[in-house]
């Protein structure tokens, strides 16, 4: 881990589950020593805006907002915002994004078409080789619960930080209902292979 | 050990370490959380008034009864409580209050961007102002405590981001164990603010706010940072973050009561650096204050930042906007503060992709009344909630959308003012409760013929479900008496008053329509619970479209549901895609189902009974 720690943009779209990552790598942050800032904006928001939460560790964090082009890392829970936020990415950062298209309603009735695949991977790579993919929702599902998308991409995450994972299992015990911890454990589990397999 | 907390949970924290014994407030985005995590604490009463005002009322009866008190709002709250705000700050109290106003830089969740620094200065009330959670929990214990020295109300002003950021928090343990108070103060010149007495009043609190002045000199909360004499910065709030990071070498004076202002202090600092700036949000306040104090800041004359279009009130940082780092370097760098840079901005790779705004929810029981109201094209007043979404399209049905509870007077005043066309108001639940009862009063009363719909989703939605007068609990869940809507407006003087389930839409349409043919007032009571509250879904069943009978006639796609998609499936006679639903999406509300002319959208009855729903996880 680096000394001066990581910047996280997550963006993802509202009812996915966004927050309560952003709530455990806030907890990660801080086991591992660093000062930690999260910031959010609630509001207008309840089930489909594009929703975003901003994570520092840093020995000593000020600002809670990340400027564009200075993010470490962009943790996405849908396609389209990947690109809608690439621009907050350093270059050469790392994108994880879940393979996961929501149609915003514009599509319906503004007619600009969801871009496709190909587009989305050309505007990532622009900023960035580093953009890694997985099937959130598809491992999520499999697992039976594809609320639990959200900790597989966590799991995905951890495979690609260097961080002990007995540490990403202390913060989801204290961030994950107990009823729930076996099932997040299994999609975080999913998620960290799914990567592993990858790279 | 340190805890992860908001700024919002750092300051209820501090209320309850403080001893607090009442809190009131209203909800209001980034208020909301302060009383939702105050009210989880022993030994506290906490409550939702129904609205601002009557919750900083409630706070000044306790804080008269001896006991700390505080009321929580968003800033615009403060306008609506505004009157009791200035009668207290008259009248002084036995025990501490704390008024907390939470500011909304940007306007992520607001209808203005209003600087409430303004007002306490406008009151005479001292003002604090954290940067950060640890600043909100050790201003609010000391807030206490100076409401106490010097007999005041104290206002604690947050932004959004020092709300909503979550940092770790030194907390205390323990609750400050007060001594009971006596009786009920019977102190006339000072808590009966008749003419008489409030002549004399008036000088004690300026006076006092002179007292505060002097203590603001050597009050621990505003500190000196001694770095480079080159650049000094004073600055108080979320701006002080910036700061730091911007000017890591610059001395700074970080004001944590940033009104009244340590006047020998900023001299002090002043006169020790070689070039000063001030660093705010929004306002210049502090700024103001320094210059009329003579004391020249770096840049203050004739200097108009890059980009705005109005006269420059403000030197270097914005008037408008929260500040963060990108806009206060590229400020800094205007103002020849810190070094051009030679690289290019970051280039923009977000172009022409589809927007994803806040729309109603699917299964949002708000959505059938605009669906009919846009259909009837009649002028349409709308309030404060979810339901201001219904002027986004397709729905498009809001022509004006101002402050809680204005939709009803708006229509009344457009309706005497003689405007022809038939004038609708549309108000939530928990904003009729706010502040529409003396509106709808004034419409019976003076009898104009202003059609009023009250969308009466069963909580307070926006907010993120808070209980209100009509949801039958408290704030801590516990069952009350529920206000029914309908007696009350019968009680108005409203003859015409129905009340249909919300996703009727048939029924919405016919009693709209019947409704602009008479000439009288009337209020409709849509009534259906918001989707998102755990006892709607459960009722969740998702509809599906049968692909046969679709021709892709869109009509469908007019009721705005994020649910209705279109399929990659054309028809073969129109060439449109027919329509799909979303099943992840879909909570079977049944509004597409009957306004599709060709049955092509399967009702909840004709759709095979899926597997429960899933058990939420997260």
């Amino acid at each position: 881990m680096k000394p001066e720690g990581i910047n996280f943009v997550l963006v993802g779209v509202g009812g996915q589950g966004t927050l309560l990552a952003s709530d455990i790598l806030a907890e990660l942050g801080l086991r591992l020593g660093f000062d930690v800032k999260k910031a959010e904006v609630h509001g207008m928001s309840q089930r489909g805006g594009s929703v975003t939460s901003h994570l520092r560790w840093a020995p000593h964090v000020f600002s809670p907002i990340i400027p564009a082009g200075e993010a470490d890392i962009l943790l996405a829970f849908e396609k389209l915002e990947a690109v809608r936020f690439i621009g907050q990415l350093k270059p050469n950062g790392l994108v994880l994004v879940n393979d996961y298209a929501i149609e915003p309603l514009s599509v319906q009735t503004g007619g600009i078409p969801y871009p496709e695949d190909e587009e989305i991977r050309r505007r990532l790579e622009q900023v960035t080789p580093n953009v890694n993919w997985v099937k959130g929702m598809n491992i999520a599902e499999a697992l039976g619960n594809t609320r639990t998308a959200n900790v597989v991409l966590l799991g995905a995450l951890s495979a690609l930080l260097d961080i002990d994972t007995g540490h990403w299992d202390a913060v989801l015990e204290l961030r994950v209902p107990a009823r729930h911890l076996e099932l997040n454990r299994r999609a975080f589990q999913a998620g960290r292979e799914a990567v592993a397999a990858v790279v | 050990m340190k805890r992860l907390l908001s700024g919002n949970e750092a300051v209820a924290r501090a209320a309850w370490e403080a001893g607090v014994r009442v809190g009131s407030g209203y909800p209001g985005t980034p208020s909301t959380e302060i009383m939702e995590a105050f009210a989880l604490y022993p030994g506290v009463y906490a409550e939702w008034a129904p609205n601002e005002k009557v919750g900083l009322d409630v706070a000044v009866g306790a804080a008269y009864a001896g006991r700390r008190a505080f009321a929580t709002m968003k800033h615009v709250g403060l306008n609506v409580a505004s009157d009791a705000f200035f009668a207290v700050a008259m009248t002084g109290v036995e025990a501490g209050l704390v008024v907390v106003s939470a500011d909304d830089p940007s306007m992520h969740s607001s209808q203005n961007e209003q600087d409430n620094r303004q007002f306490a200065k406008f009151a005479r009330v001292p003002c604090l102002d954290p940067a950060d959670s640890q600043d909100a929990h050790d201003l609010t214990l000391a807030a206490f405590d100076l409401s106490e020295q010097f007999d005041t109300p104290v206002m604690l002003r947050m932004t959004t981001r020092v709300c909503h950021t979550s940092s770790p928090v030194e907390v205390g343990e323990q609750r400050e164990n007060l001594p009971e108070p006596g009786k009920y103060p019977r102190n006339l010149g000072k808590y009966c603010m008749i003419p008489a007495n409030a002549r004399k009043r008036h000088p004690v609190i300026e006076a006092r706010i002179a007292e505060l002045a002097q203590f603001s000199e050597t009050f621990e909360h505003n500190r000196i940072e001694w770095r480079s004499s080159d650049l000094g910065i004073i600055t108080g709030g979320a701006a002080y973050n910036y700061a730091r990071e911007v000017f890591p070498e610059a001395s700074i004076l970080k004001l944590g009561m940033v009104y009244p202002l340590p006047r020998q202090k900023i001299a002090e600092f002043a006169g020790r650096v070689d070039k000063l700036i001030v660093l705010e949000e929004l306002d210049p306040f502090i700024e103001d204050q320094v210059r009329l104090m003579g004391i020249p800041l770096h840049r203050a004359a004739d200097f108009t930042p890059a980009g705005t279009s109005y006269p420059v009130t403000k030197s270097i940082f914005p008037i408008s906007l929260e500040l963060d780092l990108a806009v206060v370097r590229a400020s800094s760098r205007t103002a020849g503060l810190l070094p051009n840079l030679d690289t290019a901005a970051p280039s923009q790779t977000n172009g022409s992709l589809p927007v994803r705004p806040p729309v109603l929810c699917p299964g949002c029981p708000h959505r059938s009344s605009f669906y009919v109201l846009h259909k009837l094209g009649v002028p349409v007043n709308g309030d404060i909630g979810c339901y201001t979404l219904g002027m986004v399209q397709p729905l498009d049905a809001l022509h004006t959308v101002g402050c809680m509870g204005a939709s009803v007077g708006v229509a009344h005043g457009a309706a005497v003012a003689g405007d022809k066309e038939r004038h609708v108001a549309v108000i939530g639940d928990s904003t009729f409760f706010h502040s529409a009862i003396p509106a709808l009063i004034n419409v019976a009363y003076n009898r104009s013929n202003v059609i009023t719909i009250i969308m009466d989703n069963r909580v307070t939605g926006m907010t993120g479900h808070q209980e209100n007068p009509g949801t039958g609990r408290t704030l801590q869940n516990q069952q009350t008496r529920e206000i029914e809507i309908e007696p009350l407006v019968r009680a108005m003087g409203f003859d015409k008053v129905l009340t249909v389930p919300s996703f009727d839409v048939a029924l919405i349409e016919k009693t709209l329509k019947e409704w602009l043919k008479s000439d009288e007032p009337a209020v409709l009571i849509t009534r259906e619970e918001c989707a998102l509250l755990p006892s709607a879904k459960a009722r969740w069943v998702p509809l599906e479209v049968v692909s046969d009978k679709c021709n892709g006639c869109t009509l469908c796609f007019r009721v705005g549901c994020p649910a209705i998609l279109k399929s990659d499936q054309m028809d073969p006679k129109t060439g449109r895609p027919l329509a799909v639903i979303d099943p992840l999406l879909c909570t079977g509300c049944e509004i597409c189902a009957q306004i599709c002319p060709r049955d092509a959208i399967l009702f909840r009855s004709q759709v095979s009974r899926k597997q429960a729903p899933q058990e939420v996880a997260s």
